[in-house]
C-alpha cells in the first residue's frame, strides 16, 4: 500500500485535566474518502482540527507525506497545509457577507487573481452547487442545506487537495443528510480531493467511504473498509454502532445492513431441506443523470421512494430488504418461488410509476435538463436459494442476472 | 495536583496552618490578580504589535476606508451633538464664574484650551469606545464563538492582518479627525451660550479663541487624540478576539460580560493616560 498521506503517531491532547485523545495512530490516504465515527463528544473534532493545525497535540506527532508537520520550515508547513479545506460544523459562514462574497473570500484574501478570474471561478462553483439563485443572500435567508452548500462551495472554490467535513449533515432530515453526503461522493470523485469526514451518521457514511477510523476512548480502534468494519469483533461496535445505527435506515425505512443479516438467518435457519426462498436485487440505474437533472435531493428521494415501495410490496408478503449500495436494494423472499415474484415485480413497477414518482417532484429544485423529463431506470435480477447454501452467492447470483425492469418518465408537465 | 490536595481541594500546607491559610489567601488572590492583569498587558502589547505590522501589507485599503466610515463618519453625528451640549454647558458655566471676577473676556480663552487639551480629546475618546468600540467588541467576539476566526485561519487568511489592523489603522486616523470636529463644535457651543444667551462679547470671545490657542495646544490634543485611538481599538478588539478565553462565561454570555467589560476598560485607561500625557506634555 502507497504511503499514508496524514499520519498520526501517538498523538494525546489534553484540555487541563481532561484527555481527549490518547496516543491516538492513524493513517488516511490520498485520493479516498475517510470517515472518523464515533459517539458525540468522543474528540472527532478534535482529531479533525489537530489535521489543519488549528490545535497542537501535546504528545506525539503528525505526519504530512512521512513528514513531520513540527520539522517543517515555516514556508513548507504553510505550503502543506495551503493543500488543506476545511468545512465546518455549524458552516461558519461570514453572516455580514453575501453568499457570492463567503465564497470569493479566499480567492480575494488568499491570491492575486483579478476580479474578473474570481468572478469566474465564484459563479462556476455555485452553479455546480445549485447556489446561482442565492448568490445576493445572506447566510441568515438560506435554509440549513443551502447553508450547508455554501459552505461546501467555500471549502472547493481554491481547489483543494483535501477537504476536511466536521459532522457536514447534522441538522438535516434523512433525505437531505444522504443529499449533502452523495454531494461530497460525487464531487470528490469529480475533483478527485481526499475527503476526510467526521460524523456518527452510521450507516449512511458508509455507501461513501473508502476507509473507516473508530474512535473510542480516547483512542482509534479500528481502521479499514466499512465492510471489515462488520466483521469488527470489539465492545465499540456494541456501545457505538448498534446505538447509531438503529434497526432501521433512516432514508429508506427499510432494515439495516446488520438487521438484514440477523432476520435472513433466523428465517432461513427455519426452513426445511428442499425448501427454497427467493431474492431480488434491485439497482436505480443513472443516479448521476437523475442528480444532474433535479439535484441531490430529489436523487436522494427517488432511492427514499423506492425504498418504501420495495417494502410495501415484498413486505407484505413476508419479505425483508435492505439497501447494499447507495442506489442498490436487496430483498428476501422467505415464501415466494419465481414465479410469484415476477408477478410482483410487475405490481410494484406499476405502482411507482402511478404513485412513487411523484413525490421525487417535491424534493426537485432544478427543472429537467430536458424538455422531455427524466427518465428512471430500474433494473432487477431474481435468483433462488437453498437454505444450506451461502446467502452472499445467492445475491450474487441475483445481481448477476439483472435486466431493465422499468424505464419510467418523470414529466414535467406530470 | 490531585496527588497534594484533600477532598475539600486543600493543599497539605493549607490543611496544617488553617489560620495562615486564612491570613494569606486574600493576599494570594491580589497576586493571581496581579499576575493575571501584567500577562494580559503583555499579551495584549503582542496583539498591538502584531496588528500594527499588518497594516501595511496589500489588500488592507478598502478594509482600512470601510472602518474609517463605521468607527469615523457613523460616529460624527453623535461627537457634534456631544460637543456642542459639552461647550454649550462650558460656556455658561465659565461666564457665570468669570462675570463674578469681573474677567468675562477670557471666556473664550478657557472654553477654547479646555476643549482643545482636555476635554475633546478625552470625550471623544468615550463617546467612540461606547458608540464603535463596543460594536466591535461584540461583532469580533461573535466571529469568535461562531469558529468564523477558526474559518479564517483555515483559509490561511491572518485573522490579525484581516480583522484587528483595519481597525486600528481606522481608529488612529479617525480619532483625532473626530476630536478635531468636536473641539470646532464645542466652540460653537460656547459661542451660543455665553454669547448668543448671555450677552458676553462676540468679537471679545472669537478674538480670545483665536490668540489663545498655539500649536501646541493643538498638538497636545492630536497626540492624546491618537493615544486614546489605540487603547481603545486595542482593548475593544482584544476583549472581543479573545472571548472565548474568558474562564467567567461562554457563548453570548461572554461576549456581552467582554463588551461591557471593553467599554469600562477602556474608559478607566483613557482617564489614566489622560492624567499622564497631561501631565507629560505640560
Amino acid at each position: 500500500m502507497e504511503p499514508p498521506l496524514i499520519e498520526f503517531k501517538d498523538v494525546t491532547k489534553r484540555f487541563g485535566l481532561r484527555t481527549v485523545l490518547e496516543r491516538v495512530n492513524l493513517q488516511i490516504y490520498e485520493g479516498q474518502v475517510t470517515t472518523i465515527i464515533g459517539l458525540s463528544g468522543s474528540g472527532k473534532s478534535v482529531l479533525l482540527k489537530h489535521i489543519i493545525g488549528l490545535l497542537k497535540p501535546d504528545e506525539g506527532t503528525i505526519l504530512f507525506k512521512g513528514k513531520p508537520l513540527t520539522t517543517m520550515k515555516k514556508n513548507e508547513k504553510a505550503a502543506s497545509l495551503a493543500q488543506f479545506s476545511y468545512m465546518f460544523q455549524d458552516n461558519a459562514l461570514f453572516d455580514s457577507m453575501t453568499v457570492y462574497e463567503n465564497i470569493a473570500l479566499p480567492l480575494r484574501e488568499t491570491t492575486n487573481l483579478k476580479k474578473a478570474e474570481i468572478d469566474l471561478r465564484v459563479t462556476a462553483r455555485m452553479e455546480q452547487l445549485e447556489l446561482s439563485d442565492a448568490a445576493n443572500k445572506y447566510p441568515s435567508e438560506l435554509s440549513g442545506g443551502m447553508q450547508k452548500r455554501a459552505a461546501l462551495a467555500r471549502a472547493l472554490v481554491t481547489d483543494p487537495k483535501i477537504v476536511l467535513f466536521d459532522e457536514p449533515t447534522s441538522g438535516q432530515d434523512p433525505v437531505r443528510k444522504n443529499a449533502i453526503l452523495s454531494m461530497i461522493a460525487k464531487y470528490q470523485r469529480k475533483f478527485g480531493f481526499t475527503a476526510i469526514l467526521v460524523s456518527h451518521e452510521i450507516p449512511d457514511v458508509y455507501f461513501i467511504s473508502n476507509r473507516i477510523l473508530a474512535l473510542y476512548d480516547q483512542a482509534i480502534v479500528f481502521q479499514g473498509t466499512p465492510e471489515e468494519l462488520e466483521n469488527f469483533d470489539h465492545p465499540f461496535k456494541d456501545e457505538v454502532i448498534l446505538s447509531l445505527e438503529g434497526l432501521r435506515e433512516e432514508l429508506t425505512g427499510l432494515y439495516s445492513k446488520r438487521q438484514f443479516k440477523v432476520l435472513h438467518h433466523v428465517q432461513l435457519k427455519q426452513k426445511t431441506l428442499g425448501e427454497t426462498y427467493s431474492v431480488v436485487v434491485f439497482t436505480l440505474e443513472e443516479m448521476d443523470a437523475i442528480i444532474t437533472s433535479l439535484g441531490h435531493e430529489a436523487a436522494q428521494e427517488a432511492l427514499r421512494s423506492m425504498g418504501v415501495y420495495i417494502d410495501k410490496h415484498f413486505g407484505a408478503i413476508g419479505g425483508f430488504s435492505t439497501r447494499r449500495h447507495t442506489n442498490e436494494f436487496v430483498t428476501v423472499l422467505p415464501y415466494s418461488d419465481l414465479t410469484e415474484v415476477e408477478s410482483m415485480l410487475k405490481d410494484f413497477i406499476d405502482d411507482f410509476q402511478e404513485q412513487g414518482i411523484r413525490g421525487i417532484w417535491a424534493g426537485g429544485r432544478k427543472q429537467p435538463a430536458s424538455e422531455g423529463g427524466v427518465e428512471f431506470v430500474i433494473l432487477a435480477g431474481i435468483a433462488q436459494g437453498q437454505p444450506v447454501g451461502n446467502i452472499d452467492s445467492v445475491i450474487n447470483s441475483a445481481k448477476h442476472q439483472q435486466k431493465e425492469i422499468a424505464r419510467l418518465r418523470c414529466d414535467v408537465r406530470r | 495536583m490531585a496527588l497534594n490536595t484533600d477532598s475539600q481541594g486543600l493543599s497539605k500546607g493549607e490543611a496544617r496552618w488553617p489560620l495562615v491559610t486564612l491570613l494569606t489567601r486574600p493576599f494570594a488572590a491580589i497576586g493571581r490578580a496581579a499576575i493575571r492583569w501584567i500577562s494580559n498587558l503583555g499579551a495584549s502589547a503582542v496583539f498591538l504589535f502584531l496588528a500594527i505590522l499588518n497594516i501595511v501589507r496589500p489588500k488592507q485599503g478598502p478594509k482600512i476606508i470601510q472602518q474609517i466610515y463605521f468607527i469615523g463618519a457613523k460616529s460624527s453625528m453623535i461627537i457634534m451633538l456631544v460637543g456642542l451640549s459639552t461647550g454649550m454647558v462650558m460656556g455658561l458655566q465659565f461666564y457665570r464664574a468669570l462675570v463674578k471676577v469681573g474677567a468675562e473676556g477670557a471666556m473664550g480663552t478657557l472654553v477654547a484650551l479646555s476643549l482643545v487639551r482636555e476635554m475633546g480629546p478625552m470625550l471623544t475618546a468615550i463617546m467612540i469606545a461606547a458608540r464603535a468600540g463596543s460594536a466591535i467588541t461584540a461583532e469580533i467576539g461573535i466571529q469568535r464563538i461562531s469558529e468564523q476566526i477558526d474559518a479564517l485561519e483555515t483559509m490561511r487568511i491572518d485573522p490579525l492582518r484581516y480583522l484587528i489592523s483595519p481597525r486600528i489603522a481606522a481608529s488612529i486616523i479617525s480619532f483625532p479627525l473626530l476630536t478635531a470636529l468636536f473641539d470646532l463644535i464645542g466652540m460653537i457651543g460656547g459661542y451660543i451660550s455665553g454669547v448668543l444667551l448671555l450677552g458676553a462679547n462676540s468679537g471679545t470671545y472669537l478674538h480670545r479663541v483665536q490668540v489663545s490657542m498655539e500649536m501646541e495646544d493643538v498638538t497636545e490634543g492630536f497626540i492624546k487624540a491618537i493615544v486614546f485611538a489605540v487603547i481603545v481599538s486595542t482593548v475593544c478588539c482584544y476583549q472581543g478576539y479573545f472571548v472565548h478565553m474568558r474562564t467567567d462565561s461562554h457563548g453570548a454570555k461572554a461576549v456581552g460580560l467582554s463588551t461591557t467589560s471593553a467599554v469600562v476598560l477602556s474608559c478607566v485607561l483613557i482617564m489614566v493616560a489622560d492624567y499622564v500625557l497631561t501631565s507629560l506634555l505640560i
